[in-house]
């Protein structure tokens, strides 16, 4: 619909090409600044993962390792649907744009929902840090192994919930960003010549998967043997 | 827009984009799918201190996959690949120098 001498070129840009390079690089700028976001957690969790090992390892066996997995699997199915999205936009398929974001939505809502379902367990069984917590061990041994073990798997469940809802919030605040590059590629807004802005969400997108890809194997699978 | 358009001068034929295939990207999919299981199944079996280098050598890989296609650094030029690589080499310096400071200092378990 867009042909290549007016449309979506923005007056600053010699070229399309150069807008493009200008907008992907931007998003991999924010991205790098995404990665030490994030990276202050995974430090915390390196430090007090070293000082309070058992302490880890007996507290992760509260977590469902079958849930996390299944997770794991929802959103690498998201990101693929993801890829087949901006697949479509450079092809020029807006309706076929809309149909995969509106699959991505899907499966994000399903992995938050999955998220709520463990958060309420956690509730449930008093393992939210805060006045309420009371940790039982896993392990008879454990309490053994670590007398202090309830202030130490109080720290574990604090990174548990900041890690997870840091990146839980990332996935709310994208779901609505896609739901506009749906609608924007059922408008036929994109084209094979411009559709920076569903490319850019999909680099979000898939930032937010690595994120868990992640996360997984630290907090739920580290018990497990 | 017509893919082979004769080259006429001061006509912007648009970005030269590499157009993934979905077939690889299924492809990409699947390596995935299996990476997740072999991290599952790694961590069921004792391996010591290494039960940590193995997961985090399987969600590397994975990380590098989505990265390189679905994030299309594979086909993306230089600059975009030098960001990328300074965004992990300084997290590398935040938890490298963070721990050996920690390791140095003869923490143990019930310090604290």
């Amino acid at each position: 619909m867009s042909d290549a001498h007016a449309g979506p070129l923005r007056h600053h840009f010699a070229t399309l090409q150069q807008q493009k390079e200008s907008a992907t690089l931007g998003m991999w700028v924010f991205i790098a600044q995404e990665i030490m976001f994030f990276g202050g957690l995974f430090g915390t969790y390196a430090i007090y993962r070293y000082l309070y090992y058992a302490a880890f390892e007996d507290a992760s066996h509260h977590l469902d390792w079958k849930l996390g997995a299944i997770n794991t699997g929802v959103l690498i199915c998201s990101s693929l649907t993801m890829a087949l999205a901006v697949h479509a936009a450079a092809v020029g398929k807006g309706k076929q744009i809309a149909a995969w974001i509106a699959a991505t939505i899907l499966l994000g809502s399903i992995f938050l929902g999955v998220k709520v379902v463990e958060y309420k367990e956690k509730f449930d069984h008093h393992l939210v840090p805060g006045p309420k917590f009371h940790y039982v061990p896993h392990a008879e041994a454990a309490r053994a192994a670590d007398p202090e073990i309830d202030r130490h798997s109080q720290i574990y469940f604090s990174l548990y919930f900041m890690m997870t809802g840091l990146h839980a919030l990332h996935m709310i605040i994208g779901i609505p960003l896609l739901a506009w590059m749906g609608w924007r590629g059922w408008r036929g807004e994109f084209s094979a010549l411009y559709h920076s802005p569903i490319e850019i969400t999909g680099l979000y997108w898939h930032f937010v998967d690595i994120v868990w890809i992640f996360l997984f194997p630290l907090l739920y699978l580290i018990g497990h043997h | 827009m017509a893919e082979h358009t004769p080259h006429a001068d001061a006509v912007d034929l648009g970005p030269h984009e590499h157009v993934v295939s979905p077939k690889l990207y299924v492809g990409i999919f699947a390596a995935l799918m299996v990476l997740t299981y072999l991290t599952v199944e790694a961590a069921g079996h004792d391996f010591g201190i290494f039960n940590t280098v193995v997961a985090l050598g399987i969600a590397s890989t994975k990380a590098l996959l989505v990265i390189a296609f679905f994030m299309h650094v594979r086909w993306a030029g230089k600059l975009v690949v030098l960001v990328v690589a300074s965004g992990f080499v300084w997290l590398g310096f935040l938890i490298l120098i963070t721990m050996s400071d920690y390791l140095s200092r003869g923490f143990s378990l019930v310090t604290g």
